[in-house]
């Protein structure tokens, strides 16, 4: 079995010469059964790895989009426990997409960090992203994700020094790095900004993983432009929208 | 620097936030050694504030209660009425400092939040306040009060619409904005450096405390008590007494309807270790790890999560943490009305209480000396509301 999707799905995308497509969705939203047709939909749509967001009482990185999505998932009940099973059947399903489950940290650290790792590495989850989880303070989740093979994504930031980024990146694997393309929260932009091409080109340079740009991409045009200085995009907001509009969870 | 107490504390906050938290490490760090910055920040509690507060012996009601002295360290005769404004004063000195031209705060009862506006007039800064939409209901003059001041207040109507809320939403504006803006906390918690900052501003509390009651009594008290929601006026006194190990130390927690009901806001007496707001620390959340509302009927001590350090102080047994219920505090708070002439916040209500059950087992010798953290003008219809249902539930 396949066990270095991540690295896979960047390297396939690249040998077809385009970047890869990161998708995130909150899930449980609309439902837990509509979450997990949204998946099928954005991989049949071509999203080589799918973000599994774990939707949190206090989302205080994510934009309006995302947080609506969140409690509304909330309300009806959905657990990190219920993310984690859907992974797994979405696994059955496919085997190749890279599979991240994107949370903040206290509900991973709510479930006993051995546990946890014991369960995500049991549904077939590649890696786990905690959005309030830096450098300084990784370490005792990196510590229990290791033995079971599962990778850990980090993010970059605007203002990250470009040592930071070697020394985030450093002991990675089956991961890529997160490139935030704008200062605040998530959700989609009308332009990017101006440095972004710079700043990617600075941080693949340096870096020996892939580097996908995310924050404010929702549209093709957009995720165009970042992939001709970076290996992959991420869309969340936008998908979510689409979602919350009653439509296909594609990129406009 | 210290970022971690034990086993809690720490940054964990979204990676756009690392490099803000390292130019404000920087920058307090040199301020600390910087004596202009120490004398500006006197000269302010001194002209401004009226610092020093006095302490009180509050001899009708120890002596209603036949045991040890109850002495009051008089924070709620402070400029703004609590302890809040030593804090303030603080990081707006280090905001101007660093050249950052706006100020954030987040509010719960509200008095951070005048906090923060005052000291943000004071300095000719615009100040915005977050601050959930319920408590912009309970809490209305203190929503005037902003603004009087100049303050905007903006309504945070998600999630449980409290402080956690407004915590959160001046996350996202600081990680948007952290380039010209600073992040003025309240409370002893947040990432590092914000529990040591606040600690060290509010420490002025408990070194003037002991001074006093060396100076009139020449001996220092047996207890040190205060109130602890987020913990800061219980830091800055024991901060005073941390290395006085004769001088016991004692959080009171907020038991709401008590913690057995789940209507509480006492997060090491009824919490799980967890990390929230940039600190791993003891919080009141579900199962799965999500956060719980809290409830006491004081607005102040509603959060869910409480200091790193008072976490630390509680695990090497260095300072006890007790629970004070909605009707204990309100009794305390008639007996100080009545006994002292003193109306306390709701807040201090709750480590007054802890003291009225104390002294009568103690001996006339003993001193206990208790925070009043702030005055409770801002807390008359709440208590009056308290008052009423309570006589209609006694009813039925």
């Amino acid at each position: 079995m396949n066990t270095q999707r991540i690295t896979s799905a960047f390297a396939k995308a690249e040998s077809e010469n385009r970047g890869a497509f990161v998708a995130y969705l909150t899930i449980g939203f609309p439902s837990l059964d509509e979450s997990e047709k949204a998946i099928d939909s954005v991989i049949a749509s071509g999203a080589d790895i799918v973000e599994l967001g774990v939707p949190f009482s206090d989302p205080f990185a994510d934009g309006g989009v995302i947080r609506s999505a969140a409690y509304e998932a909330l309300r009806q009940g959905v657990t990190i426990d219920h993310v984690i099973a859907l992974a797994k059947r979405v696994r059955e399903r496919h085997p190749e997409t890279g599979l991240v489950l994107f949370s903040y940290y206290n509900l991973i650290f709510s479930k006993g960090l051995e546990k946890f790792a014991a369960e995500v590495a049991d549904a077939g989850i590649d890696a786990v992203l905690a959005v309030d989880l830096p450098l300084e303070e990784r370490e005792e989740l990196l510590q229990v994700l290791r033995p079971h093979g599962i990778g850990y994504i980090p993010l970059i930031a605007p203002n990250t020094p470009l040592e930071r980024v070697e020394e985030s990146e450093a002991g990675l694997e089956n991961s890529f790095l997160y490139v935030i393309t704008v200062m605040g929260i998530t959700g989609a932009r009308a332009e990017l900004p101006r440095d972004l091409a710079g700043r990617l080109d600075k941080i693949r340079a340096v870096s020996n993983l892939p580097v996908a740009a995310g924050f404010g991409i929702s549209t093709k045009a957009q995720a165009e432009e970042v992939c001709r200085h970076a290996d992959g995009f991420i869309v969340g907001s936008a998908l979510v929208k689409r979602l919350a509009e009653g439509k296909e969870p594609c990129l406009g | 620097m210290k970022t971690h107490y034990g086993i809690y504390g720490g940054q964990y906050v979204a990676e756009t936030l690392m490099a803000p938290l390292r130019e404000l490490e920087a920058a307090y760090e040199a301020a600390k050694k910087d004596v202009a910055f120490a004398r500006e920040f006197k000269g302010i509690l001194h002209d401004y504030v009226g610092r020093e507060s006095p302490i009180t012996y509050a001899k009708r009601l120890s002596e209603h209660l036949g045991g040890a002295m109850i002495l009051l360290k008089r924070e709620d005769l402070n400029h703004t009425g609590a302890h809040k404004v030593n804090n303030t004063i603080g990081q707006a000195l280090l905001a101007r400092r660093m050249g950052k031209k706006r100020l954030i705060a987040e509010t719960g009862a509200g008095m951070h939040g005048v906090a923060t506006a005052t000291v943000a007039a004071l300095f000719g800064m615009p100040c915005e306040v977050y601050m959930g939409a319920i408590d912009v209901e309970r809490q209305a003059p203190n929503v005037e009060r902003m603004k009087m001041l100049g303050a905007t207040v903006h309504a945070v109507p998600e999630g449980s619409a409290t402080l956690k809320d407004a915590m959160n939403e001046a996350l996202r504006d600081w990680v948007t904005n952290c380039a010209d803006t600073f992040y003025v906390i309240g409370t002893v918690a947040g990432p590092a450096p914000y529990p040591e900052m606040v600690r060290d501003f509010q420490s002025v509390i408990g070194v003037e405390a002991r001074r006093q009651c060396l100076e009139k009594y020449g001996r220092l008290p047996d207890e040190a008590i205060a109130c602890v929601g987020g913990g800061s006026n219980a830091m800055g006194l024991f901060a005073g007494f941390l290395d006085d190990p004769e001088v016991k130390l004692v959080g009171v927690e907020a038991g709401g309807k008590g913690v057995a009901s789940g209507e509480h806001a006492a997060s090491i007496n009824g919490g799980r270790l967890g990390v929230l707001h940039g600190a791993k620390t003891m919080l009141l959340q579900t199962d799965d790890g999500n956060i719980l509302d809290t409830y006491s009927v004081s607005a102040g001590l509603d959060y869910p999560g409480v200091g790193p350090e008072h976490c630390h102080l509680h695990d090497i047994g260095r300072a006890e943490y007790t629970v004070i219920d909605d009707d204990e505090a309100i009794a305390a708070f008639d007996a100080h009305c009545r006994f002292e002439g003193i109306i306390p916040a709701l807040e201090s209500s709750h480590a007054l209480a802890e003291a009225i059950k104390r002294a009568p087992k103690l001996g006339r010798d003993k001193i206990l000396l208790v925070n009043l953290s702030g005055r409770g003008d801002k807390d008359m219809e709440n208590v009056m509301r308290y008052k009423a249902s309570s006589a209609n539930s006694s009813q039925v």
